[in-house]
């Protein structure tokens, strides 16, 4: 019996190694030339230099800007988070109604353009009178992260044992404190994995920093803005391989949080009812 | 403890209790009570902006930041029939259906060798093929900008191995690099899709398929392709919608000869200082792939059904 | 019931048509040890969470020491639970366990501790304090969740199948241990369990259920003697059933005419002096089985047609003319002699007491 899967299919495996290449080759080269001792961006490679990386340090506009992305990924990755797991815990532990189209709509920023969606704040905010600020970009960073929140924190929820917040009710505390006391800390992987992954997708974002911010750009923005000049661009080279390198190790330890399974599946399996 | 709870439900009013019993009555009311938080912040930054938009796409733009609120549908007869963005519609949706192509084609056999093939480590490729897409976006367009460019990676790297003479121009600044730079950007939203609904066909049904006589290409186009329709649809719809409105990769990868709609729009409200136009061109192009989207599911859901 | 102390007061509810629990009226008294027997699905942990308040009844009323529970949410009852799961916290150790619903009465740091420790010691759990839920056995995490419950003095204790994880030995043993502790705290226990042996021995009384309806509540032993009906008669304990017809009967006592034993005295089952259709029900350990005729009028030939050997008593299956399906004996083996001449006999003699058959409706 040939089962399938169980024969080996070598030009299959070189293609899959071949296309993660693919995948990581071209963002390697960030890094690659950022250590190039030239200000031009090409073959072959000068000398090894870390000069690029040295000039950030004293660069004050891309501090401010960096800055600036970290105070808004935080209060991107607290709001969403904090909306992810109200909206999740409604939706895995109620029976609703139409819940489902519901869903469907929170989810809806996964697809609409971010230009879309950026220019359409834009219009409102101004409409509104509003001024564009470091504000302004947290909403709309607000309104990509909460999708993904939700997703991972829905993940979590489901199959999260009904009876842990019953017992807790049962021992005479209200909603309020049976979420501080029981749900939260029983969930906290999936809390903080979403919490890192909404500051990271905040931290790297451009479009929506770049049509709702101000004068005082984030990090992508500064970098976008620094494109502009040839010179400048083994700095920026320096400072995305940082980004990318912070983002990785984030992410990581976000799907590592996300998938290793804890105490809530183990006490799954007594649960009989 | 019952003297308290008696206590209480004495002094309460009856229009409390009873809403107190409603509540514990009713599972949908407290769902959306807790929903309530989110779906208000959702209404407030994207449902009101987008009923924003719509309104302001039949308006007129006077000087400085006013608008004539009259409504007109001059927006919308500019967007549709001049040639400058008769021309980006099509391009935009030209780019986005070759990259949707391309992607899922590519990643198809992927997924495919992951689902089959990969028996103990399967979470660590799935990881390894998402991880990229969590990275800067700016960044992953920026380094094919790097590759592509006239001084760039493959131009240098040629010369430098005396393979050609003088750098090509054809690697930058036109549709394709877009396409290519896109295909890259977006794997992961082909992978997933694709590799969930290849995970979830029943391993019985391909041993039943060779038990009736089918080959392993046989087999594939029977059996395999057929069932993880639903994930390739997917993929397709999750990659066409967003790229059709892509910013970056057209600015940073495109030139002038692969400008999308999205340069467009965002010129429309920035210098150009046309919002109500640049609403309109926005709508318009969700419009448009939205119809072209619905076609799609439902043609592939018929042919499917009468080959089925 | 006078004392009421629990009274669930027309009970329903429904699941979109289906009837989970259905018109329940039940009235249990103060320091009872009540418990609700009946197959799986026949809605005993839906009506124990009603009582809880984690699930809103249909329609009726739950009333705990006269106040209606129907706005009071479960965190404000006078009742606490063990579940099925045991549920305990994974993210805290025993002791915080334990404590966890003292949060409400503001205690400090040493009394908390004297109350975690007090209610360890009474389920045999001191040492322990430090250990997660993850390091504990099933009977450990059993009596955490029991301590857990009690440590807050309810009024009413709700036990959902709380030793239905453990095992034969383990449970026997608790058994015994959760009936001395019910004793000694004075607590009302609503007990759930699908084990007729284990609802019989700890109970003051039990409500046996069947689709959403008790059939009968009782004490355990006239559950087991004076059944109610063949349903709960074939629920509890083994059972004969034969068919037969009514001669006469009026009040506690009457007389049928039985397929296979002839006219014979029965003792009228609660609801069955005014059916028409009867059956005769009789435990195996209420037939004696004789090789010669014994003295009495209650007596039958019978043949022995299999006998099965249990150490401390056998088990025979006999067969008596008229009669279609064979009748189950059971008796002690206190003189292997005679349980060996009996098992070799082929024609025996069966008696009775007087008060040994039951006439009940029959259904279906
Ligand atoms: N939330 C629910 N929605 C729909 N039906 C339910 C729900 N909860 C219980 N039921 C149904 O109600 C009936 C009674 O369930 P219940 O859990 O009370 O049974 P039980 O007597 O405790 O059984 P077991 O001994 O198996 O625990 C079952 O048929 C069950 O399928
Ligand atoms: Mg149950």
């Amino acid at each position: 019996m040939s089962g399938i899967g169980r024969e080996k299919n070598r030009p299959l495996a070189v293609y899959a190694v071949l296309y993660l290449a693919f995948l990581y080759v071209p963002v390697l080269f960030l890094p690659v030339f950022s250590f190039n001792d030239s200000i031009y961006i090409s073959f072959p490679l000068k000398g090894f230099t870390t000069q690029w990386y040295a000039s950030m340090i004293g660069n004050e506009p891309l501090l401010a800007a960096l800055g600036n992305s970290i105070r808004v990924a935080l209060a991107t990755a607290f709001i969403s988070t904090l909306l992810g797991i109200f909206a999740a815990k409604a939706v895995t532990r109620y029976k609703m109604p139409g819940s489902r189209p519901v869903i469907g709509a929170i989810m809806l920023p996964l697809v609409v353009p971010e230009i879309i969606l950026g220019t359409a704040l834009l219009i409102v905010i101004m409409q509104a009178g509003g001024t564009l600020s470091l504000l302004t970009v947290t909403l709309g960073h607000v309104l990509l992260c909460v999708p993904f929140a939700m997703a991972v924190l829905m993940s979590r929820f489901e199959g999260f044992d009904r009876s842990m917040e019953e017992a807790s009710a049962d021992l005479g505390e209200n909603a309020w404190w049976t979420f501080w006391r029981v749900t939260v800390p029983m969930a906290m992987p999936g809390i903080t994995a979403s919490f890192l992954l909404c500051f990271t997708i905040s931290f790297d974002e451009f479009i929506m920093a770049f049509f709702l911010g101000s004068t005082d750009p984030t990090l992508p923005v500064y970098m976008w803005n620094q494109l502009r000049f040839p010179q400048r661009l083994p700095g920026v080279l320096a400072l995305g391989s940082c980004i990318l390198l912070i983002s990785f190790f984030v992410i990581a330890l976000a799907e590592y949080l996300r998938r290793r399974s804890s105490f809530n599946d183990e006490t799954a399996k007594v649960t009989i009812d | 403890m019952t003297s308290a709870t008696s206590a209480t439900l004495a002094v309460d009013a009856p229009r409390a209790s009873a809403w107190r019993r409603l509540l514990m009555r009713s599972e949908a009311l407290r769902g959306y009570l807790l929903l309530s938080p989110t779906l208000l912040v959702m209404l407030g930054i994207m449902v009101i902006p987008m009923i924003g938009m719509v309104v302001l796409s039949f308006w007129t733009q006077l000087a400085g930041n006013t608008f004539d609120n009259a409504f007109t549908l001059k927006n919308y007869a500019d967007a549709f029939t001049r040639d400058m963005y008769r021309i980006l519609f099509v391009r935009s949706l030209g780019i986005s259906l070759l990259t949707t192509f391309f992607t899922v084609l590519l990643a198809y056999p992927v997924a495919y060798y992951v689902a089959f093939h990969v028996k103990r480590h399967k979470m660590v490729w799935i990881i390894l093929m998402t991880l990229p897409f969590w990275t800067s976006y700016l960044l992953r367009v920026f380094a094919w900008k790097i590759i592509l460019g006239y001084n760039g990676a493959i131009n240098s790297g040629l010369l430098s191995l005396g393979m050609i003479s003088e750098p090509l121009t054809v690697l930058l600044y036109n549709p394709s690099a877009v396409v290519i730079t896109l295909t890259h950007a977006w794997a992961a939203f082909a992978i997933l899709p694709i590799y969930v609904s290849l995970e979830k066909i029943d391993r019985s049904l391909l041993e039943a398929a060779t038990d009736l006589g089918d080959g392993p290409v046989a087999r594939f186009f029977r059996v395999v392709l057929p069932l993880s329709l639903p994930g390739i649809i997917a993929a397709s719809v999750l990659i066409f919608i967003p790229t059709v409105g892509d910013y970056v990769t057209p600015s940073l990868v495109g030139g002038t000869e692969g400008y999308m709609i999205s340069n467009a729009i965002q010129f429309q409200f920035a210098r150009g200082n046309n919002w109500p136009l640049g609403a309109a061109l926005a709508l318009s192009s969700m419009v448009i792939v939205t119809v072209i989207v619905m076609t799609y599911v439902v043609v592939v859901r018929r042919l499917t059904a009468r080959i089925g | 019931m006078t004392d009421a102390f629990i009274s669930l007061r027309g009970i329903t509810k429904a699941f979109g048509a289906f009837k989970a629990v259905d018109d329940v009226n039940l009235d249990i008294a103060r320091g009872e040890f009540f418990s609700l027997l009946g197959p799986s699905g026949c809605g005993k942990t839906t009506l124990l969470r009603m009582i809880a308040g984690f699930e809103t009844p249909t329609e009726g009323d739950v009333v705990i020491d006269g106040v209606s529970m129907s706005a009071v949410p479960p965190h404000r009852r006078p009742t606490n639970m063990v579940f099925q799961s045991y549920a305990i916290f994974p993210h805290l150790d025993v002791a915080q366990n334990v404590a966890y619903g003292l949060r409400r009465d503001k205690l400090d740091k040493a009394e908390v501790a004297g109350r975690v420790g007090e209610a360890l010691a009474m389920v045999k759990l001191s040492g322990y304090e430090s250990r997660r839920s993850n390091e504990l056995s099933g009977g450990q995490r059993q009596r955490v969740a029991l301590a857990r419950a009690l440590i807050k003095r309810p009024k009413v204790l709700l036990l959902d199948e709380p030793l239905g994880a453990l095992d034969r030995k383990l449970r026997e043993e608790m058994q015994l241990e959760l009936r001395t502790l019910q004793r000694s705290v004075g607590i009302t226990f609503v007990f759930v369990t699908h084990d007729q042996e284990e609802a019989l021995t700890m109970s003051d009384r039990v409500a046996v259920m069947s689709q959403g309806k008790p059939i009968q509540v009782a004490s355990p032993r006239d559950l087991y003697e004076r059944p109610n009906s063949v349903e709960v008669a074939d629920f509890i304990g083994k059972m004969n059933f034969l068919p037969c017809r009514r001669l006469n009967g009026s009040g506690e006592a009457g007389e049928v005419e039985a397929d296979g034993l002839g006219r014979v005295p029965v003792v009228n089952g609660a609801e069955c002096p005014d059916v028409a259709t009867l059956v005769v029900a009789v435990r195996p350990e209420k037939l004696s089985l004789h090789a010669d005729e014994p003295a009495g009028a209650l007596k039958i030939r019978c043949r022995m047609q299999n006998t099965a050997y249990l150490g401390d008593r056998s088990h025979y299956v006999v067969s008596v003319d008229g009669l279609e399906r064979a009748l189950a004996v059971s008796a002690q083996n206190a003189d292997p002699e005679a349980a060996r001449q009996l098992a070799g006999g082929a024609s025996l003699w069966l008696s009775w007491a007087p008060d040994a058959l039951i006439a009940l409706p029959a259904e279906r």
